[in-house]
């Protein structure tokens, strides 16, 4: 079955090539030659025990200046990132849904959002859009994620809660339209109501043209999510990929025979 | 000795200080003339003067208006603000001298009065003296006396019991001059028992040359007045300004103050507060903005004298460059002043290794069951929040501009003319774009922002 589904799409066109990542931080090496492809349309799902790489995975895709690459590369959709700033890699269609999102006070969520927009238009070499067409869209996609219009009135997720923070990112997400998401354990901190908004959210959003990769420690966001390809992070390499099937193995049995077969 | 020109200079000039002024401002002189030959001017010896050398201003040249020569402008011209809204009040202080042209074709209500100083102490001289240099204590602060010597002129407001003054007031203070000037402003603000007013005084330079400027306020908030004074100062780098702004609240009182230095050369703001009636509140703004080699210096001083009383304080810098910052903040709460609510909160945004801070808060607390608390911080901006809106395609230096502005947030939001406060958002934000350089404009009257 995985076989039938995997060749299907060796035709597909390739989004997201990782050949040999490292990347250290504070001079400690966390990832130690990733090798990952995602192409368009497809949704991946990446496991694995704490500590094992997977947020350091997804922070060196988006460029976070804490963490060096020391070998390797990442091209995305044809370019090479590693030479791209963060701004440029997220106009590029890059977007990471944050683990821990940052509190901004005094700045509003409204011209946060408006900025971004503009930003990535301009990247574009489209004109900024109208105040009416903006707040049209910010709407729409409020509704889709059943945001309250509070929440977008207000500084950039100061006083969210957990669940709150959580659901801002996919409607950044939504608002900015990428290529590719990943989703850093969006799932954690949200409650069973959320974490099904969140989902269908981010099911609504995917189409065959863009790709998502989902970061997360349990099956439960899977049953709502389904994942292509589920690989299995451990000590900075990956080293198990397979079909969706895995992910509920390792929800029965663990990482144990993984790591010590 | 730097004092010594100036004692010399009011000796001989005694005559024409007084002619060119009104008995109500001459009868101090004597008194705050004594007080400055013993004290003179604070140097950076005095604990509270660590960090701004007074004296140092005055060691120059400079020369003082005092037979009241015109200077000739028009501030209509010199502004380009054609006051574009006929029901906002627009006055103007010339130096020290209250601009007679100025025109306001609506009234304000009936017994309020918004002025000349000189005319005030000339017409209402019972109320005039009841608080001229009353409330400003000059028995210990050098400036304040030498203010009260040389003071010929400024401007008063005056709101009768129970009148509420709807439209805000604008006084723009207007610093002119072919040579280097001495300029010694005089303000009054009296509310009397359940009055409102609100008052936004900007600060500008027209000339290039170097001004000391000396600025005493007194404000009065009687029983359940309701007081905003709001200060904008947009002066060139050639100007010091040494402000001292001193506050008398009674009972269920609010006064709200924000000072805002956009744009300055050397600043020193005192303020005093002294709250006497129980229930008095007091909000307290200030933030500065400063870069090349900008100076500002925010000394607060707060009375708690009464019970059930409450004070707010909320003091922020952004330095860049070689700016340099300083910030002190006493608080009293004398014995008995139970229930009271002191709160004092400086927080500080540097983005030069070059630029320096200087904070001290000082609590003195006498009473037992108060709630005071003091939080202070200096740092940078947040790396985490700057990445964040990086990685939603915000361009760094963007995204640096827009938590800097956002750092300045809350202390504009403590300003209560909506209005106003989106103006000065717009202001704030072109101030740190590098876009506000020098002031020919006011820029808070050339939109509409009643």
């Amino acid at each position: 079955m995985f076989q039938i589904r995997f060749f299907n799409r060796l035709n597909m066109s390739n989004l997201l090539q990782i050949k040999n990542l490292h990347a250290i931080v504070e001079g400690k090496e966390i990832l130690k030659g990733i090798d990952l492809e995602v192409n368009k349309g497809e949704i991946h799902a990446i496991m694995g025990p704490n500590g094992s790489g997977k947020s350091t995975l997804a922070s060196v895709l988006v460029g976070n200046p804490k963490f060096e690459v020391t070998r390797g590369s990442i091209i995305f959709n044809g370019k090479d990132m590693l030479d791209m700033s963060p701004e440029d890699r997220a106009r590029e269609g890059l977007f990471l849904s944050f683990q821990y999102p940052v509190e901004i006070p005094g700045v509003s969520m409204v011209n946060f959002m408006r900025a971004a927009v503009n930003e990535q238009r301009k990247y574009r070499g489209e004109e900024p859009i109208s105040a009416n067409d903006f707040l049209k869209l910010m709407r729409g996609k409020r509704e889709l994620l059943g945001m309250d219009s509070q929440l977008v009135s207000r500084s950039v997720n100061e006083g969210f809660s957990g669940g709150e923070k959580k659901r801002n990112e996919i409607f950044q997400m939504a608002m900015l339209n990428p290529l590719l998401s990943i989703l850093d354990e969006t799932d954690s901190g949200l409650d069973i109501d959320a974490l099904r908004i969140v989902a269908a959210g981010v099911n609504k959003l995917h189409t065959p043209d863009n790709a998502t990769i989902v970061i997360t420690h349990y099956q439960r966001l899977l049953d709502y999510i389904q994942p292509d390809v589920v690989h299995v992070l451990y000590k900075g390499k990956i080293i198990k990929t397979d079909g969706p099937e895995l992910a509920l193995e390792l929800e029965k049995k663990g990482y144990d025979w993984l790591i010590n077969p | 000795m730097t004092e010594q020109q100036y004692i010399d200079l009011f000796e001989t000039y005694r005559e024409e200080i007084d002619r060119n002024s009104s008995d109500g401002f001459n009868k101090e002189r004597q008194d705050a003339f004594e007080t400055f030959g013993k004290i003179g001017f604070p140097t950076s010896k005095l604990e509270d003067y660590k960090h701004s050398n007074i004296a140092r201003a005055f060691d120059t040249e400079l020369g003082l208006n005092l037979r009241n020569i015109p200077i000739p402008v028009n501030p209509y011209d010199a502004f380009k603000c054609d006051v574009p809204n006929l029901s906002t009040f627009v006055y103007f202080l010339i130096n020290e001298r209250y601009y007679r042209k100025a025109q306001n074709p609506n009234s304000l209500p009936d017994g309020v009065f918004a002025g000349s100083m000189i005319d005030f102490s000339q017409q209402r001289p019972d109320i005039f003296n009841k608080y001229y240099a009353r409330i400003a204590d000059y028995s210990q602060n050098g400036v304040t006396a030498y203010n009260t010597m040389f003071a010929q002129d400024g401007f008063v407001l005056y709101v009768p019991e129970n009148v509420v003054v709807e439209k805000p007031l604008q006084l723009i203070n207007i610093l002119r001059g072919g040579v280097d000037l001495n300029v010694n402003r005089r303000l009054l603000v009296i509310a009397e028992k359940n009055a409102q007013v609100k008052l936004l005084i900007c600060d500008h330079t027209v000339d290039d040359v170097q001004f000391v400027v000396t600025q005493v306020t007194e404000i009065v908030a009687q029983e359940g007045a309701q007081v905003d004074f709001y200060e904008l100062e947009e002066n060139s780098e050639k100007v010091t300004r040494l402000s001292s702004l001193y506050a008398e609240q009674k009972e269920n009182s609010c006064l709200v103050t924000s000072s805002i230095t956009l744009h300055n050369g050397y600043t020193r703001n005192n303020y005093h507060f002294r709250l006497l009636g129980r229930y008095a509140e007091a909000h307290i703004g200030g933030l500065a903005i400063c870069d090349k080699e900008q100076h500002v210096d925010n000394f607060a001083f707060i009375d708690h004298a009464v019970p059930h009383c409450t004070s707010n304080e909320l003091f922020k810098y952004a330095l860049q460059e070689k700016s340099t910052g300083v910030f002190c903040g006493k608080i009293l709460v004398e014995k008995g002043a139970q229930k009271t609510q002191a709160y004092q909160n400086n927080r500080n945004l540097s983005t030069s290794s070059d630029a320096h801070m200087y904070s001290k808060p000082q609590l003195e607390i006498y009473a037992d069951d108060v709630k005071c608390s003091h939080g202070l911080t200096t740092g940078q901006l947040d790396e985490e929040a700057l990445f964040y809106l990086q990685a939603r395609g915000i361009p760094e230096a963007e995204a640096r501009m827009l938590l800097m502005v956002a750092f300045t947030k809350d202390v504009i939001d403590l300003v209560r003319i909506d209005t106003l406060r989106e103006r000065l958002e717009y202001l704030v934000n072109k101030r740190f774009r590098g876009e506000l350089l020098r002031c020919g404009n006011c820029n808070v009257a050339d939109k509409k922002w009643i």
